[in-house]
C-alpha cells in the first residue's frame, strides 16, 4: 500500500524533480478521467453532490467574501491614518467595522477550512467515496449562499452598525440599521455550519475504511472532528440569540430590555457561549493543517501523535467553559471573574503542547522549506505570540485595562489571520496539486508568503502596543498621541494585501498554466497520496484497507524511542 | 494504487435505495439514524439557549411568571399534550407499520399524525388569539390588567411589568417548537405519500425512522414546555 | 527606542504600577517562550534542511517525559500568574473604606459625574491625590465603559443596574477618559478627561461649586415625590421609617433579611415589591419613569444622610454599604 522508503519522487522545483506524468495512448481529452472533467455544464456544478466540488463551489463563495471583507478593511486602515474621522462619517466608520467584522467571522473564517479542504479530504483521507450525506452537503452551500445574500443585501441596503457583537440594548433600541436583516442571513448561516458539522461527525465515525482505527486517523481528521462537534453543540446557542435580538427588535418581545426589568448581561452571556468556542471552530482546523504539513515536509510523522489528537478534544470542550472572560468588566461579579479566568489559563495548555510537539517534529527531520512549509513556519511564530497574548487576556488584573483596546484586537487578528488564515493558505498550496492538477509556481509561492508574513507583522504588532497605551477598539476619531502607530499599522496593511492578492492571481493562473502534478509531487504519506491528482469522481476505485505503513515515512524498524 | 485488492460490493445487484458511497444498507441506516441524533443534540442546545433565558428571569421575577402562567388554559394545555403524545404513538405505529412493509397502514398512521399535529396547532391558534384579545401579546399594546395575583388581587406595577418578560418568552418558546411541528407536518406527508408509493419495506425505512425521531423529539419539547409555562404554582 | 515614545500611559494611581508589573512579567515569558520557539525552528530548518530527496528521517514517534515537561511547566506558570493576577484583580475590585463618591452617568455621547458636595461636570472629573474614589456607574441608554488608562481602570456602565469601580490617584495632571464599549455613532467622541489634583487645589476647586450636594436634591425630591406621606418620621406612617435605615440590615417578609445599601434602596424605588419588609404592605407604587437615574441616586444620597434618631450626626457620604459582588466591603452598621 505504500511506497517503499528510497521509491520517493522529488517534489516539483527541485533538480531531478520527475517530468509530468505522460499521456497515456488512446485518452481523447489531454488528461485522464477525474472530477473535474466528469462534467463540464453549469448544472453539473451547481447539482452536484461530489464532496469535492462542493469543496471548489465553496472555495469560490468565500473568497469573494473574503475579497468583501478585505474591502471594508482596508477602508477601515486607510481612515485609521488620520486621527480625524475625515475618510467617511462617523455612521458609516461605525457600519464598515461591523460588517468587516461579521463577513470575515461568519462567512470567511468559521467556513474557510472545512468546507473546502475538510469537504475535499475527508472522505479522501478515512478512504471512503464521499461524505455520508453527500445531498446535504450540498445544501449547506446553498444555505450558506442564501445567508450571505441576505446579509449582503443588509449591506447594500444601509448596512448594520452594531458591531459584530450586536450587543443590546443597542441592538434591539438604539441601532437604525438593518440589525434584522443582517442577524437572518446569519441565522440562515449557521445552518450551513450546523449541517457541515452533523455531516462530518457521522461521516468519521460511520464511513472509515478497514484499517482505519482512530488512532490512524490523519491530525487533519481528528481536528476536524473536534470542530465539528463544537459547530454542532455551539452555533444553536448563537442561532437562538439572533432569533431573540431579533423577536425583540422586530416584536417588541422585550427579553433583555432593562425597561421590562430584563437583562443586558443575560444577552452577552448567551452571545459568548457560542462566540468563544467559535474561536475555536476558527483555528483547530487550522492547526489540523498544520499538523499534516509539518509531517509532510519534515518526512516525519508528528511527534506525539495521541497527544496532540486528544488536545484537539481538550479544546473543544475546555472552550465551552470560558467564555466569561469577555465580560471581565461588564459588572460580572468577581466569583464568576475568578473562575472564568482559571479556566481560561487551562484552555492554553493544549495548544502549547502542541506547539512544543510540532516543533519537536522538526528535530531529525529532512525539512524543505517549499510554500506550505513556510506557511507552517509563519503559522508556528504568529499562533505563538496569538496564544500567548491570550494569557495577558486572562489575567484579570490585566484584562480590566486591555480589554475593549486595540490589544484585543491584535490578539485575535495574530490567531486569526497570523494562525487561522496562514493554515489556509498553506494548505491550500500543499494540497493545490491534488485539488487541481496542477503545479503552482514556487518562487512566486513563496515571495508571497514572505509577503504575508512581514505585512501581517507591521499591521498587527503596533496594535498591542497601541492597546495598552489606551486606544479603544471601535474608534473612528482617536487622539493625535496615537496617530505613528495607526500609520505603521495602516503600512502593513497594505503589504498585507499585496501578499494575499499575488496566490489569488498565480493559482488561478496555474489551473491553465500550470505544470500538470503527478500523484504524489510532495512525497508525503497519506491516502489522499496515493490517487490520482485530480482524484477521480469515486475516489478509490478499490476500496483501501489501511496499515500503519499508510503513513509511515522512515523504516519502523529504525524508529527512535526518546 | 491502493491496498489488496478486496472489493467490498456484495454482489451484482444492489438495493435500489442503496446510494454509491455506502458499502451496504446496514451502514447507510447507520449512518443515517446516527445524524438524526446528532441534529437532535443541536436542537438541545437551540431550545436550550431560550430555556436558560426562561430559567434565569423565572428565578428573579417568580411572581410574575406565576400570574402569566395562571392566566394560560390548563385545560387547552392538557388537551394540547393528549394530542401531541398521541400523535407520537401514531408516529411510533407509522414507523412500525413500515419496517413490516405495509404501505396503507403506513400511510394510515402518519396521515393521522398529521391530523393530530394539526389539531394542536389549531389549539394553539385558538390560545394565541385569546391572550391578543387579552392585551397580552408584548409590545405596545401589552397590558397586564387580566392578569391576577395569588389571591385575586390585581398586580402591582413592577410585577405587571416583568409579566411581560413571561408572555415574550411564553410566545417565543412556543412559537419556535410551534414552528418546528409546521415544518414537521410537510415532511411526514411526503413520507406518507412515498409510503403509499410503496417505497418502504423492511429492508428499508430509514427516513420514516428518523422523520419519527424528529417528531418524538418535538413532543418531548413540549412535555417540558408545558409544566415550565403552564403550572407555575403561585407562591403561598 | 525612541525616547518619549511612549509604551505604555502614564501611572497616575495606586494599581498602575502592579498592572504594570503584571504585563512586563508576562512579556517576559511571553517573549521567552516566542524566541525559544522562533530560534528552535529556525536552528532546526536549517541544521535538518533537506540534503537529498532520497533521505527518509528515521521516525521519531514521542516521549511521554517531554509532554509532561511540557505540559506541567506551563501549567506550573498559569497558576503562577492566575494568583498573581487574582490578587490585582480582586484589589482592583475592592473598594478601600473612607472612599470618596462619585456618581457616573453614562449617556449616549457623554459622561455625566457628579461629586457629593454638589459639583457637576460633564466629560470631566476632578479628584484629589492620595484619596480613594468610589464611582457608582449606571446608563441612562446603552452599555457604556468608563475607561481611563492612567489609572489602568474600567467599567461598563449598564442601563437598568448600577456598578462601581474605584481608584486612588497618585499623579497630579490630565488623563484621557474613553468611552470603551461600543455605543453608536459618537463612540469614539464619548471621550473626556479626569484633572487630578494636590488636595489643596482640589479642596480650593470644590469650594467654587454650584448647586445643591445630592443629599439637598434629594430632599426636595423626596418632598416633591411625596415620599413623605407613607414614610413618615413617625411610626404611622404606611411605609417604614427611613431614618438611621442606611446600612443596616432589614428584616424581610418572609423571614429573610438583607443590607439596606444603595441597590437595595433602588430596588425599592424603582420595583418595590420584590423586597418587602416584614410588617408592611407591598402597596408601594413604583417610580419607574417618574424619576431619572440622576434623581435615585440623590434620593439615596438623602436617605443615607438621615440619621437614626439619637445617634450622631456624622454624616459619612460615600460610606455606604455594598454587596460584596460590587467590591465594597460593608462598613459595621450604625447602632439604632
Amino acid at each position: 500500500m505504500s511506497t517503499e522508503p528510497g521509491g520517493v519522487p522529488a517534489p516539483y522545483g527541485r533538480p531531478g524533480a520527475p517530468p509530468p506524468p505522460p499521456e497515456r495512448p488512446g485518452t481523447a481529452l489531454r488528461e485522464r478521467a477525474n472530477y473535474l472533467s466528469a462534467g463540464y455544464g453549469v448544472k453539473s456544478w451547481l447539482l452536484t453532490t461530489d464532496h469535492k466540488r462542493i469543496a471548489l463551489l465553496y472555495l469560490v463563495s468565500i473568497t469573494v467574501m473574503f475579497a468583501i471583507g478585505g474591502i471594508f478593511a482596508t477602508l477601515i486602515r486607510l481612515e485609521l491614518i488620520t486621527p480625524q474621522g475625515d475618510m467617511v462619517q462617523s455612521e458609516t466608520y461605525n457600519k464598515l467595522f461591523t460588517m468587516h467584522g461579521i463577513i470575515m467571522v461568519f462567512f470567511f473564517l468559521i467556513p474557510s477550512i472545512p468546507a473546502v479542504l475538510g469537504n475535499f479530504l475527508i472522505p479522501i483521507m478515512i478512504g471512503a467515496k464521499d461524505l455520508a450525506f453527500p445531498r446535504l452537503n450540498l445544501l449547506s452551500w446553498y444555505v450558506y449562499v442564501v445567508g450571505a445574500v441576505f446579509t449582503l443585501y443588509a449591506m447594500i441596503t444601509g448596512g448594520v452598525d452594531t458591531g459584530w457583537t450586536f450587543y443590546v440594548p443597542y441592538s434591539t433600541h438604539y441601532s437604525n440599521t438593518k440589525v434584522v436583516l443582517t442577524g437572518l442571513g446569519i441565522f440562515i448561516n449557521g445552518f450551513s455550519s450546523i449541517l457541515t458539522g452533523l455531516n462530518f461527525i457521522v461521516t468519521i465515525h460511520k464511513m472509515r475504511a478497514p484499517g482505519m482505527t482512530w488512532f490512524r486517523l490523519p491530525l487533519f481528521v481528528w481536528s476536524h472532528y473536534a470542530t465539528s462537534l463544537i459547530m454542532i453543540l455551539g452555533t444553536p446557542v448563537i442561532a437562538v440569540t439572533v432569533l431573540m435580538v431579533a423577536l425583540e427588535r422586530g416584536l417588541h418581545l422585550g427579553i433583555f430590555d432593562p425597561a421590562l426589568g430584563g437583562d443586558p448581561i443575560l444577552f452577552q452571556h448567551l452571545f459568548w457561549f457560542y462566540s468563544h468556542p467559535a474561536v475555536y471552530i476558527m483555528i483547530l482546523p487550522s492547526m489540523g493543517v498544520i499538523s499534516e504539513l509539518v509531517a509532510a515536509f519534515s518526512r516525519k510523522t508528528v511527534f506525539g501523535y495521541s497527544f496532540v489528537a486528544v488536545s484537539s478534544l481538550a479544546i473543544a470542550m475546555l472552550g465551552f467553559l470560558v467564555w466569561g472572560h469577555h465580560m471581565f468588566v461588564s459588572g460580572q461579579s468577581v466569583y464568576a471573574g475568578l473562575v472564568f479566568s482559571g479556566l481560561s489559563y487551562l484552555v492554553a495548555i493544549p495548544s502549547a503542547i502542541k506547539v512544543f510537539n510540532w516543533t519537536a517534529t522538526l528535530y531529525k527531520g529532512s525539512i524543505s522549506l517549499d510554500t506550505p512549509m513556510l506557511y507552517v513556519i509563519g503559522f508556528l511564530g504568529l499562533f505563538t505570540i496569538g496564544g500567548l497574548t491570550g494569557l495577558f487576556l486572562a489575567a484579570t488584573g490585566l484584562d480590566v485595562h486591555v480589554t475593549d483596546t486595540y490589544f484585543v484586537v491584535a490578539h485575535f487578528h495574530y490567531i486569526m489571520v497570523g494562525g487561522a488564515i496562514m493554515g489556509y493558505l498553506g494548505g491550500i498550496h500543499y494540497w493545490w496539486p491534488k485539488i487541481s492538477g496542477r503545479l503552482y509556481p514556487e518562487g512566486w509561492g513563496r515571495i508571497a508568503a514572505i509577503i504575508v508574513f512581514v505585512g501581517f507583522n507591521l499591521t498587527f504588532f503596533p496594535q498591542f502596543v497601541l492597546g495598552y497605551l489606551g486606544m479603544p477598539r471601535r474608534y473612528h476619531y482617536y487622539p493625535e498621541e496615537f496617530q505613528v502607530l495607526n500609520v505603521l499599522s495602516s503600512a502593513g496593511a497594505s503589504i498585507l494585501a499585496v501578499g494575499y492578492l499575488l496566490p489569488l492571481v498565480y493559482l488561478t493562473w496555474s489551473m491553465r498554466y500550470g505544470r500538470r502534478a503527478s500523484a504524489n509531487p510532495w512525497g508525503a504519506r497519506g491516502l489522499e497520496w496515493e490517487i490520482e491528482s485530480p482524484p477521480p469522481t469515486e475516489n478509490f476505485l478499490v476500496q483501501p484497507i489501511v496499515t500503519d505503513k499508510t503513513f509511515q515515512y522512515g523504516a519502523e524498524e529504525e524508529a527512535v524511542i526518546v | 494504487m491502493s491496498s489488496g485488492g478486496e472489493t467490498v460490493h456484495a454482489g451484482a445487484t444492489h438495493h435500489p435505495e442503496l446510494r454509491h458511497h455506502f458499502e451496504s444498507m446496514a451502514g447507510q441506516h447507520e449512518a443515517s439514524a446516527f445524524g438524526m441524533w446528532v441534529f437532535i443534540a443541536q436542537e438541545i442546545l437551540f431550545f436550550g439557549g431560550m430555556l436558560t433565558a426562561y430559567a434565569i428571569y423565572r428565578n428573579l421575577f417568580y411572581d410574575a411568571f406565576a400570574a402569566g402562567s395562571h392566566h394560560l388554559d390548563v385545560k387547552l394545555g392538557t388537551v394540547n399534550t393528549a394530542v401531541l403524545i398521541c400523535s407520537s404513538l401514531t408516529m411510533a405505529l407509522g414507523v412500525h407499520a413500515a419496517a413490516l412493509g405495509k404501505r396503507k397502514a403506513t400511510a394510515l398512521f402518519l396521515l393521522l399524525t398529521i391530523v393530530l399535529g394539526s389539531v394542536f396547532l389549531g389549539i394553539k391558534v385558538v390560545e394565541y388569539k385569546d391572550k391578543f384579545e387579552h392585551h397580552l401579546v408584548p409590545g405596545a399594546h401589552y397590558s397586564a390588567e387580566s392578569l391576577r395575583g395569588a389571591h385575586g388581587e390585581e398586580l402591582p406595577a413592577d410585577t405587571a411589568r416583568h409579566s411581560e418578560i413571561f408572555f415574550a418568552l411564553y410566545f417565543s418558546l412556543t412559537g419556535l417548537h410551534a414552528l418546528h411541528m409546521i415544518i414537521g407536518v410537510p415532511i411526514i406527508a411526503y413520507m406518507a405519500w412515498q409510503a403509499w408509493r410503496g417505497r418502504f419495506g423492511p429492508a428499508y425505512y430509514t427516513p420514516v425512522e428518523i422523520t419519527g425521531l424528529y417528531w418524538h423529539f418535538v413532543d418531548i419539547v413540549w412535555i417540558f414546555l408545558f409544566p415550565l409555562l403552564y403550572l407555575i404554582p403561585h407562591h403561598a | 527606542m525612541f525616547s518619549g515614545f511612549p509604551l505604555f500611559p502614564p501611572q497616575a494611581s495606586t494599581l498602575a504600577g502592579r498592572v504594570d508589573a503584571l504585563y512586563f512579567a508576562l512579556l517576559a515569558i511571553s517573549g521567552f517562550f516566542s524566541i525559544l520557539i522562533a530560534t528552535l525552528v529556525v536552528v532546526f530548518a536549517v541544521r535538518f534542511r533537506r540534503r537529498s530527496e532520497a533521505h527518509l528521517p528515521r521516525p521519531i514517534h514521542g516521549s511521554l517525559a517531554l509532554e509532561l515537561t511540557w505540559t506541567i511547566i506551563p501549567l506550573f506558570i498559569v497558576v503562577v500568574v492566575f494568583v498573581w493576577s487574582a490578587d490585582v484583580y480582586v484589589a482592583s475590585r475592592r473598594v478601600p473604606p473612607g472612599a470618596m463618591e462619585v456618581h457616573v452617568v453614562g449617556k449616549r455621547w457623554m459622561w455625566k459625574t457628579q461629586h457629593m458636595t454638589g459639583q457637576r461636570e460633564i466629560n470631566e472629573l476632578h479628584v484629589p491625590t492620595g484619596v480613594p474614589v468610589k464611582l457608582t456607574l449606571t446608563s441612562e441608554d446603552v452599555i457604556h465603559s468608563f475607561f481611563v488608562p492612567a489609572f489602568r481602570m474600567k467599567q461598563d456602565a449598564v442601563p437598568g443596574r448600577y456598578t462601581t469601580a474605584w481608584f486612588e490617584a497618585t499623579s497630579p495632571g490630565t488623563y484621557h477618559l474613553f468611552c470603551a464599549e461600543y455605543c453608536g455613532t459618537k463612540h469614539s467622541q464619548m471621550i473626556g478627561s479626569i484633572v487630578v489634583m494636590e488636595p489643596g487645589a482640589f479642596q480650593t476647586w470644590l469650594a467654587g461649586g454650584v448647586s445643591g450636594s445630592p443629599a439637598e436634591e434629594g430632599q426636595k425630591l423626596f418632598q416633591s415625590l411625596a415620599c413623605i406621606t407613607c414614610h413618615r418620621a413617625d411610626s404611622q406612617g404606611r411605609g417604614p421609617r427611613l431614618d438611621g435605615l442606611f446600612g443596616r440590615p432589614v428584616r424581610l417578609a418572609g423571614g429573610s433579611t438583607v443590607v439596606a445599601d444603595a441597590d437595595y434602596v433602588r430596588e425599592s424605588i424603582l420595583n418595590p415589591t420584590a423586597k418587602v419588609v416584614d410588617g408592611y404592605q407591598p402597596i408601594m407604587p413604583t417610580f419607574q419613569g417618574l424619576v431619572s437615574e440622576e434623581g435615585v441616586m440623590q434620593l439615596i444620597a438623602y436617605i443615607q444622610s438621615l440619621q437614626a434618631p439619637g445617634a450622631e450626626t456624622t454624616a459619612v457620604p460615600g460610606a455606604g454599604g455594598n454587596k460584596l459582588q460590587e467590591g465594597g466591603a460593608s462598613p459595621a452598621p450604625r447602632k439604632p
